[in-house]
């Protein structure tokens, strides 16, 4: 059984097709990256998948069952916008992680804290945009999923700060546990890939590992990113 | 150490060249345990899956093996590391004729430069 299973997916937005016909697999223990423009369709597919959207065709099923909420529990997602209170500190969001989510680690998120040099006292609206990120970050990555969904994880923070976002994702990820990290800063994160995806208007033009892609083309993800989607 | 890889390059490939080295300078020496997968991906900074690929090689040129629940080992076999450090310095001699070579320079002269060289 694929751990997530997307089937002939449309979404339509006041006649307006975001998604057409998207099929999809990933199985346990890889790194997914999905890559696309901004307005690919990217977000949509994320949040799909999270269940804040309905699809208007086809199905997307977590180790065999339909969206809903047993397969919440085993989702972590980090949104592209922040939806913490913040007029919240770091600690009292842990708690409030820790009452929500049954398979969240405050151990583990305090350390992965500490590690980054955050402090637990702090108030979220003291924080700078990539402490934040990284705050956010942590305590996705703290739950016990399987399968984290990153919706631009990178997007706020300087080049420094990523090296470590991609050290948390990838020593936090047990190996039966899928990720799947949405970005169009491609040459930061493909080093970690295990497969890509890209999305344009709409629809999957490609899903391939992604050694196997650098090979075949010679060049990096990035690279034939670009060449691909030229304006 | 401090690892850096080329976008351009499978990873895979690359991990593959460290742990090349690694065996070559004796890092890792005949007959030992290997890290486990999962603490050479933490500090090759690579996907455990690519850090599992790059293994998997060495191991069907049987530089390492696998001991059944056990982990991963050094071949006992020195002349295949030898072996592997020839073929590696034969690259190395190589490229740096051609690097010469490009500058005009024959092989004499460049053994002169060798020689030249103090360190």
């Amino acid at each position: 059984m694929k751990l997530l299973e997307v089937k002939n997916l449309c979404k339509i937005f006041d006649d307006k097709e975001i998604l057409i016909d998207i099929n999809f697999s990933i199985p346990n223990g890889k790194i997914i990256g999905l890559l696309g423009k901004n307005g690919a369709g990217k977000s949509t597919l994320i949040k799909l998948i999270n269940d804040l959207l309905t699809p208007t065709k086809g199905e997307i099923l977590i180790n065999g069952n339909k969206i809903g909420v047993e397969t919440k529990k085993v989702i972590s997602y980090l949104p592209e916008r922040t939806y913490l209170n913040k007029q919240m500190r770091v600690k009292d969001v842990i708690n409030y992680f820790e009452d929500f989510y049954d398979n969240f680690d405050a151990d583990k998120a305090k350390k992965l804290l500490k590690d980054l040099d955050l402090n637990i006292e702090q108030k979220l609206s003291k924080m700078s945009k990539g402490m934040l990120e990284k705050v956010q970050l942590v305590l996705v990555m703290s739950r016990n999923a399987d399968l984290y969904v990153l919706d631009e994880p990178l997007g706020g923070v300087d080049p420094a700060t990523r090296d470590y976002i991609l050290d948390t994702i990838l020593s936090n990820f047990n190996e039966n546990a899928s990720v799947i990290i949405s970005t169009h800063l491609i040459s930061d994160i493909e080093k970690i890939l295990d497969e890509v995806i890209f999305i344009d208007k709409g629809k999957i033009i490609l899903q391939s590992d992604a050694d196997k892609l650098r090979n075949k083309e010679k060049s990096s993800i990035d690279e034939i990113f670009r060449r691909m989607f030229k304006c | 150490m401090k690892f850096t890889f080329d976008n351009n390059i499978p990873i895979y490939i690359q991990v593959l060249e460290y742990m090349k080295i690694y065996l070559i300078s004796g890092v890792f020496k005949c007959g030992e345990k290997l890290p486990s997968v999962r603490e050479f991906s933490t500090t090759f900074k690579v996907n455990p899956n690519t850090m599992q690929k790059a293994l998997a090689e060495l191991e069907s040129m049987n530089l390492i093996y696998t001991e059944r629940t056990n982990g991963k080992y050094v071949t006992n076999d020195i002349n295949l590391i030898d072996k592997l450090k020839d073929e590696y310095a034969i690259t190395l001699a190589k490229s740096y004729f051609e690097g010469m070579k490009r500058i005009g320079l024959g092989k004499a002269d460049s053994i002169k430069y060798l020689e030249g060289i103090n360190d």
